[in-house]
């Protein structure tokens, strides 16, 4: 079945009759370049083509034959085929008469018309989240008052793997990124020799801002996109509308645990993240800013006040909420496919980080305003 | 084993011998089958028969324990890439759920392989090719423009046979056209295969559990039983093989359904290719 070498397409005009043209060879897909090529040869004055000794014919060949037609106004009937080719050229020419309505614009107007989708899109989402946000917290008051929609199991697990599971990162991060904040720090403040103020600008930094925020970024990107994926892709398989079915709030069933543990372990975290953060510090002030440990810790007694640590730990549960919330709630957009899955992921974390940034920011501001 | 219904021929898939284990199991164990040019064959058997692990080792997609496997004249366990190149641009598959590309346009999708074989081919002659395939395979011309997740089952399928047409393939490969279509739209699907079979003159393997397409379209039936082919011949011969298997699945409750039905099926068919 090896096929020969395959004759290219060729063309050539009947000896008796100028005006009709004899093709041949192979008008195939393999010979595109050839059949465009020998097409734009052919002479004018053509009226009747004869594609009787064409060894092969594909659907490539049969196109380019229609699109010279129509360049050249004959028809079908000015064409003779071979009788195996004939069901081709039928089938063909049945279905070319119609067109897709217009291609995809990629203009101004394009462009207007995709940024008028992003807001409004933007805007539903946030709208979904406030009303989600609503819907948890009335069930969870639901829960107090019906204490048997409580699933302790579902939160003790999601605990683990938010928390527990959470921890070697968080502590590792924290303490390289103390380490560095002290080694920043420590190279502007040996100029006015007042490196010993390290100890302030690392315990500060940590109890106020770094320790929470390190660990909620770390959680949006662990976590939402977790409960994103898992739950998502329980949609994508049904299991929340069989849920539904069998008279099951996926609210309490998927939702409020998660909540609940995130609102437990993101504080606990927290201070995990603080504890490493001040380590880290404490290190580098050890060994490389002749700075101490017992020295370290009688400056932090004497100029760090309780008020700091409370600053950032009282943004923990609002961080745990935008974070599990979110994640949840994109979960529960998912639309069927499995792309639908990596976007609704992609967009939680998106989301998670850049609402936890943003409220940071805020929650700095307004304890600068009220000198907390 | 059937002897093949022409001799003349050579046939266009060839295999002998041919074993697959998973392990310890064992799901071939001496395969042969041959499939001719121009026909619809039709492969069935039970659950877990191997049905699609013999599609995939012809396909190249696993390579077999055992066995020699030809594919057009050429062997289809070569190691070497540039030889089942040439298998894979003469052969189109149809996976289940059509296996679309789900980032790109239906479009896109079909003028994939043509945009990885024939690069020199003009932006303009591609489009019109994809659009010819897409409407080939009975879409309307609008769905060149959509994403897979827009269309219904049986149009995604349908987008599946247009990419797997797109280079003209004289093979075609379709596992389980049918499955997870409604009655209507399979009979559809069914008439769409017959008549792209014959105006293409594709030789196609078919791999299927619904009788009525077994009845409707397919020129031969292989039949997958005991880790062989059991039997490959026109239907009417294999109805009557003596084998409990066969007897249970061709005159069990659902395959006298197909069968009274297939008369009323080819009716209302060429009432339809009449219109």
């Amino acid at each position: 079945m090896t096929a020969p070498a395959a004759p290219p397409p060729r063309i050539q005009t009947d000896d008796r009759d100028p005006a009709r043209l004899r093709l041949a060879g192979q008008w195939t897909l393999e010979h595109a370049t050839e059949v465009g090529k020998c097409l734009a040869q052919v002479p004018d004055g053509i009226t009747s083509i004869d594609a009787g000794d064409v060894d092969r014919l594909d659907s490539l060949g049969v196109l380019e034959l229609k699109r010279f037609a129509q360049r050249r106004k004959l028809t079908i009937e000015d064409f003779s085929f071979r009788e195996d080719h004939r069901a081709l050229v039928g089938a063909i020419h049945d279905v070319s008469d119609e067109r897709p309505r217009g291609k995809r614009e990629f203009g101004v107007y394009a462009a207007l018309a995709r940024l008028g989708f992003a807001v409004t899109d933007n805007w539903k989402e946030t709208l979904a989240l406030v009303g989600f946000l609503g819907e948890v917290l009335v069930k969870l008051l639901r829960l107090v008052r019906q204490p048997s929609r409580f699933r302790p199991t579902a939160t003790v697990f999601h605990m683990e793997q938010v928390g527990l599971d959470a921890v070697p990162l968080v502590a590792l991060l924290c303490f390289l990124v103390g380490a560095v904040v002290a080694f920043l720090g420590a190279n502007v403040l040996r100029d006015f020799g007042a490196t010993i103020f390290v100890v302030e600008l690392v315990s500060i930094a940590f109890l106020r801002e770094f320790g929470v925020l390190l660990t909620a970024i770390i959680l949006a990107g662990r976590t939402a996109s977790a409960f994103t994926a898992q739950i998502g892709a329980m949609v994508s398989r049904e299991e929340v509308d069989a849920m539904r079915t069998l008279g099951l709030d996926p609210v309490d069933l998927l939702v409020i645990p998660r909540v609940l543990a995130l609102l437990l372990m993101l504080p606990l975290l927290t201070f995990i993240a603080d504890i490493f953060g001040l380590l880290g510090g404490l290190t580098v002030g050890a060994y490389s800013l002749d700075i101490p440990p017992q020295q370290y810790l009688a400056r932090m007694q004497d100029t760090i006040e309780l008020r700091h640590f409370w600053a950032g730990l009282v943004k923990a549960p609002l961080f745990a909420l935008v974070i599990s919330l979110i994640g949840c709630l994109e979960g529960l957009q998912v639309k069927g496919t499995a792309q639908s899955v990596g976007e609704r992921t992609t967009s939680s974390v998106v989301q998670a980080i850049s609402l936890v940034i943003i409220l940071d920011a805020f929650a700095a501001i307004w304890f600068m305003e009220v000198g907390i | 084993m059937a002897a093949a219904t022409d001799t003349s021929q050579q046939p266009i898939i060839r295999v002998r011998g041919l074993v697959n284990r998973f392990g310890e199991q064992v799901v071939h164990d001496g395969v042969d089958l041959d499939v001719m040019p121009g026909e619809i064959i039709g492969v069935v058997g039970g659950s877990g028969s191997g049905k699609s692990v013999l599609m995939r080792s012809i396909l190249g997609l696993r390579r077999p324990d055992e066995g020699e496997i030809e594919v057009l004249g050429i062997d289809a366990r070569s190691e070497d890439d540039e030889v089942r190149r040439r298998i894979e641009r003469r052969t189109g598959v149809l996976f289940q759920d059509g296996a679309l590309f789900s980032s790109l346009t239906v479009g896109e999708n079909v003028q994939v392989p043509l945009k990885e074989y024939h690069r020199d081919l003009p932006d303009s002659l591609r489009y019109e090719l994809a659009l010819l395939k897409i409407k080939l395979a009975g879409l309307p011309a609008d769905a060149l423009d959509k994403l897979p997740s827009q269309l219904s089952g049986g149009m995604r399928k349908r987008a599946g046979v247009a990419r797997a047409l797109a280079l003209d393939p004289p093979l075609l490969f379709l596992d389980e056209p049918t499955a997870g279509l409604d009655p209507i739209g399979a009979a559809a699907f069914d008439n769409l295969i017959r008549t792209l079979q014959q105006a293409l003159g594709l030789t196609v393997f078919l791999i299927t559990h619904d009788l009525d397409t077994l009845y409707a379209i397919c020129d031969r039936i292989a039949v997958l039983a005991d880790k062989k082919v059991i039997a490959c011949a026109p239907i009417a011969e294999v109805e009557q093989l003596d084998h409990p298997w066969v007897q249970e699945y061709f005159h069990g409750p659902r395959a006298r359904a197909a069968q009274t039905a297939r008369d009323d099926n080819t009716r209302a068919r060429d009432m339809k290719a009449a219109d």
